[in-house]
Order: structure tokens, then sequence, then C-alpha cells
């Protein structure tokens, strides 16, 4: 939506991000209503039925987002969002972080922190091998006995610990 | 006077020896008091680092506190976020980078003080300045709650909606991003607090027959993820170089500082009362600061020179910020609504560990309360001590190069958001709120008011549907007599106000549609 071919070529255009930004909310906002509806909004035994206050909430919100839209239609359309180096390294945290969740029910939250530590110090910055392990190896093992065996909290484990009798 | 019979009585419960059993081993010591220090070491270094502020700090611990007593609970929690606060000062003065919002006016002269050698003296200066501001509101706190909390008791639920409405308009009122996105952002965090079971009928709404939204979202879920993913992933954007000033703070500096701070009382207690009042209306700490240091640099008479390192540059918006983000606390305390995303989470806290946040904390649950107090004025003056004696260890972390403190923090985060309820699908939902914190913090919407609207949507949500219940469901009870009107008057303006004003300045002639 960017038409100004500079700014496209530093990044995305504000204006397109502030617009997008709006319309999600105006989708949540349209799904908080029809969930309203749903509940129903009307007056029941016990007064204003589930859907009175979501409803309310979710028709403000679609009136505010109206607002938004229209003040972000008018916005500049020069300004650069943020320029596509940028966007870059908050996608290299943003990816590495997704699979580091997605890991977290197969393999337990210790292994997958010490390799998302690990993936960090070698590829966002780049640090030698002992030190990498070190540190990898070291915060988890510290995380594990505090909140294991100190403050007896269950964090999701996986076959490793399994094997080790936790 | 009562109050300082329950205050002594406070005193005692902090300073208590207990018996405790501490990593397996039995001691016996002032346990309280020994969480204090710990919650001001852990909060310092949490204001210290980047992504990790006193919100997500105080939410990450909170679910390893379930199982403590109350008061002990609060005390951890609370000096954390007296030691966040502390905390965004040392890296606005050595490293021009506010490690808290609060503290991005201290880098406008802190940081021109340590690059011409004197970082010893602003770091002793907005030390102690965060001391008197926070000392100032724990005075007003002890004071003003339980006079507060008496007069709340007698509200009814019409009431107690119009004193949430009055909190929410002030946020679109004094807010400094664009009204109608904190609108949207409070109305936000409204709505996220309504999925899952309505606690009044008990019935099911806007689930959309998903079994993970069941429960709702949990508000510590939405702090972790705004605050704390969101937060590194803005830091990542700006490709953050930790390049800082060294500081030598001895004892010598110290007093030499101090024996300047008495020329500036008035900038202090001007300060304090600024502070004060944006802490207790919900503005908080970030806008106090500024306000404090606007109009520092306009009335003093060094005002020209602000910005080159001018020492009452570094008072006027850290002792205003100390003041607020303290006096957050009151009216947690005695209306249940809190001031400050942090004192938010700490509302939470309270609800989780079974306590009604309130006016009738102060009658049922007294030693809680004057323990919490008590603490404020034994943490502050611990905070003090700590952070003159470890600055050089506290820049020593920051150091620390962002590549291994950052997949630390996540980690934390992760462990934080699954302890809440040991669901995975929180952790996830982490990830989405951090994505929206981050577009968010881009586009101008403000996510303390979401934050806030989250904490307290239930609460808000009974009290207004139990004044319609009242009345039979006439909105009239929102106006049905000389207290319930005034406080819903002073609403309305605070709400039509900003939509005014920003109606001169940008839009013409737009109807307030939104008024609700």
């Amino acid at each position: 939506m960017s038409g100004d071919g500079n700014a496209a070529d530093q990044g995305p255009a504000h204006r397109t991000i502030e617009l997008a930004v709006a319309a999600g909310i105006g989708i949540f906002a349209i799904l908080v209503v029809y969930g309203a509806l749903q509940a129903g909004i009307g007056w029941g035994f016990e007064g204003p039925k589930a859907g009175f206050f979501p409803f309310i909430m979710g028709t403000i919100l679609i009136g505010a987002t109206a607002m938004n839209l229209w003040h972000a239609f008018q916005g500049s359309r020069t300004k650069v969002f943020a320029d596509w180096g940028a966007l870059k390294q908050v996608g290299a945290v943003t990816i590495p972080i997704a699979v580091y969740i997605v890991l977290i029910p197969f393999i337990g939250i210790y292994i997958s922190s010490a390799i998302l530590i690990a993936y960090f110090m070698q590829r966002i910055s780049s640090y030698g091998v002992v030190r990498t392990a070190l540190v990898s190896i070291g915060v988890p093992l510290v995380t594990f006995f505090v909140f294991e065996r100190w403050f007896l909290v269950a964090l999701p484990k996986g076959p490793l610990e399994a094997m080790l009798g936790y | 006077m009562a109050e300082f019979a329950n205050l002594f009585n406070g005193f005692a419960t902090v300073l208590a020896f207990q018996d405790v059993n501490i990593f397996g081993t039995q001691m016996y010591l002032p346990f309280n008091v020994f969480l204090m220090v710990v919650g001001i070491v852990l909060g310092v270094i949490i204001g210290v680092l980047p992504g990790l502020g006193g919100a997500n700090g105080v939410a990450i611990l909170l679910p390893l506190t379930f199982s403590m007593q109350p008061t002990s609970a609060v005390i951890l929690l609370s000096c954390i976020y007296w030691g966040a606060l502390f905390g965004g000062a040392i890296t606005s003065i050595l490293f021009n980078i506010p490690g808290e919002p609060w503290s991005v006016a201290t880098t406008f002269d802190g940081y021109p003080m340590a690059q011409q050698g004197r970082a010893g003296e602003a770091l002793t200066a907005a030390f102690t300045s965060s001391f008197i501001g926070a000392f100032f509101a724990v005075i007003m706190i002890t004071l003003l709650a339980p006079m507060v909390a008496a007069f709340a008791l007698r509200f009814g639920a019409a009431e107690k909606f119009a004193v949430y409405f009055l909190a929410f308009a002030s946020f679109v009122g004094l807010s400094k991003e664009p009204p109608f996105k904190t609108l949207a952002a409070m109305v936000i965090g409204f709505a996220l607090a309504t999925f899952g079971t309505d606690h009044m009928t008990g019935s099911l709404r806007l689930t959309f027959g998903s079994q993970y939204l069941l429960p709702g979202f949990d508000f510590l879920i939405a702090v972790i993820g705004l605050f704390g993913i969101g937060e590194i992933l803005l830091t990542m954007e700006e490709g953050l170089k930790f390049k800082g000033k060294d500081a030598k703070i001895n004892l010598r500096v110290v007093l030499d500082t101090w024996k300047k701070l008495p020329a500036y009382w008035w900038t202090y207690l001007r300060s304090c009362l600024i502070g004060c009042w944006m802490g207790i209306t919900p503005a908080g700490a970030t806008p106090a600061s500024f306000m404090s240091y606007g109009i520092a640099k306009r009335v003093s008479k060094n005002g020209k020179n602000f910005g080159n390192g001018e020492i009452e540059g570094v008072i006027a918006p850290e002792t205003a910020a100390h003041a607020a983000g303290k006096s957050a606390l009151l009216p947690m305390l005695a209306l249940g609504v809190p001031g400050s995303p942090t004192a938010a989470v700490l509302l939470g806290g309270l609800l989780i560990w079974g306590l009604q946040p309130g006016p009738t904390l102060f009658t049922e649950n007294s030693e809680f309360v004057w323990g919490l107090i008590a603490s404020m004025y034994l943490g502050n003056v611990v905070g003090l001590i700590i952070v003159l004696t470890c600055v050089p260890l506290l820049a020593a972390i920051l150091r620390v190069p962002f590549g291994i403190i950052a997949p630390i923090i996540l980690m934390f985060c992760a462990v934080g958001a699954y302890t809440v309820r040991n669901s995975f699908f929180d952790v996830i939902m982490m990830l989405a709120f951090g994505l929206l914190g981050y577009l968010f913090k881009k586009t101008n919407y403000p996510l303390a008011p979401l934050v806030l609207a989250m904490v307290l949507g239930d609460r808000a949500e009974e009290a207004f549907r139990q004044a319609l219940v009242g009345s039979g469901g006439s909105l009239g009870v929102f106006f049905s007599n000389g207290l319930v009107s005034t406080i819903m008057a002073l609403g309305f303006i605070a709400l039509f106000w900003s939509v005014i004003s920003a109606g001169l300045s940008r839009i013409r002639g737009t109807a307030p549609a939104t008024a609700g």
C-alpha cells in the first residue's frame, strides 16, 4: 500500500502498519460483539445476561477503531515504520522464540532453553564454543535446581529428565 | 492516633523473627527483612536489564509466592517494584538508556553529567531524590489511606463503578497518546477480561467452542508478553549497544552531593506533590517525571542550562517518579483501583492470595496492610543503602551483552508464563501478546490501560451489573445521589475534556461518540 517508492525501499510505511493494526483490532471487536450476542445481551433472571458487558465493550471498540482508522488514513504516506534491516532483526528473534515454544512440550523447558541460549550466542552474537556451552548449559541447570529442588515448582520436562529419574 | 499504633504493629510484623526453612536449612531470622533485601536486589537488577521491567518482573515471580504468607509475599514483590524504580536511574545516567519508561526524563540531565565525569554526583542525587519522593508518598499513604478507605466503605455498587469509571476516564484524559487509541487499548483489556466463565451467572461466553478459551485470558500472561517479549523485540529492532560511562561513587562523593541538595528544597516539595497527584490518579510515574522536569525547567533560574547536566534536572523527575510509583499503591489499597501497571499486578496477587483489595482490607486484614506500609518505610531505607553501595556491581551487569541476556530473559518469561496455570497455551499466548506489545508500542497504543482494564475488568463489570440489578435496569442509578453523581460527573469531565482538546488541535467538529 505504500505508494511512495522511496519509502518502500527502506521499509514498510508507518501508515500501512497503522491501518493493519487498527483493522486487526476491528476484527477482534467484531468477534467480541458476535460472541456477546451468542451469550445473550438482554435481561435474564439474575439481571443483565453474560453477553451484556462484552457487547458494550465491543461496540465502543468498533467506534474507537473507526476513529483510529480514519486518523491512520490521513497519516503521512512517507514515514517509514522501521527499515528492513531492523525488521529482519525482529524476525531473527521472533522465529527462534516461536520454535522454542513449540519445542517445550516435546523436550522440556530446560533443554529447549539451552538450545535457545546457544542459538542466540552463536547466531545473534558470535561467541566461542566454550563460552556458549558454559552459559547455555549452566543457566538452565541452575534454573532446574532453583525450581525443581528449592521452590518445588514442576516445569515441563522431556525424555532426558525422565532418563535421569525426574 | 490509631494509625500510629497500627503502623508500629506493622513494623513489628516486618521485623519479627521467624523459624523458616530455606533450601532445607532450618533458620531463625527476620524473614521479612531477608525477603525485603532479596526483593530490592532482584528489583534493581530487573530495573537495570532491558526487557525486564517492574510490571513483568513482578508478574514472572508472582507464581512463586502462591504458597507464601500474603504479608511476606507482598513484601517481596513490592520491594521488587521499589528496586526497579531505583534501577531505572542507573541505566539512564550511565548508559543514556532508560531502563524504565519513568526514567526517560532522568537521561536529559543525568547522562550529560556522567559525560562530564560527574556520574557519582548524578547517581547520588537520583537515589536521594528517589528516596525523598518515596518517603513523602509513604507518609501520605499512612495518613490518607485509612481515611479514604473508611470513606469508601460507604460505597455501594454504583459508587464502585463510578470510581472505576473516573479512573479509566482520566486515563483517556491524561494520556499523552491519542485519546481514541487509549480508549481502544483500554476496551481491548476489558473485552479480554470477559472471555471464559461469567462470574456472576456462571455461564460461558466468548469461548467460540474452544476448550483453550474456557479459563479466559490471565492478565499475568498479558503483562509478561506485552512488557517482556514486546520490549525485547523493540530492543532488537533498535540494535541496542551498551556503551556506558564509568561510575566512581564513594562516601566522599555522596557526602559532597548531599551538602548541595538542601538548597533545592522547593524543587523537592513541588516534585513530591506532582508525583503524589499523578500517582493517585492513574497517570503513573512516567507522565509525573516528565511533568516535574518540564515545570522545573520553566521555573528554575538555571532553566536554560537544563539538558547540559544540571543537577536539578535529575532531582525533579526522580523525586516525582518515585512519589508517583509509591502513591500508586494508595488507591490500590484503599479503593482497589491500582495506579500503575505494577500496582495492578500486585492487586492481582492480592486476589490470588485470597485477599479482597479495597476498603475492607483495612478492617479485615489490618496486619497485612500495615505490614506492607511498614515495609515501604524500611524497604526505602534498605533500597537507598543497597543502590549507593552496589553501583559498580550493577553497572557490570549491564556490560553483559544483550546476546546472552536476551535468551535468558526469554527463558524466564516462558517459565513465568507457564507457572501461572501450568498451561502451554499460555506460553503461546505470551508470544502473541509480545508481538501485540511490539506493534502497539510502535503505533502509539498505550499498554498500561490495557493491563489495568484486564485486571479490573471483572470487578468493574460486577459493580456495573450489580448496580443495574439494584435499580431494575435503569441507568439513573449512576446519578441517584450526590456522591455517585459527583464521581460520575468528574469522570465525564475527564473523558470529554480529552476528546474536546484533541478535537481542537486535530479533528474539527467530531462528536465524542464513544462516551460509554
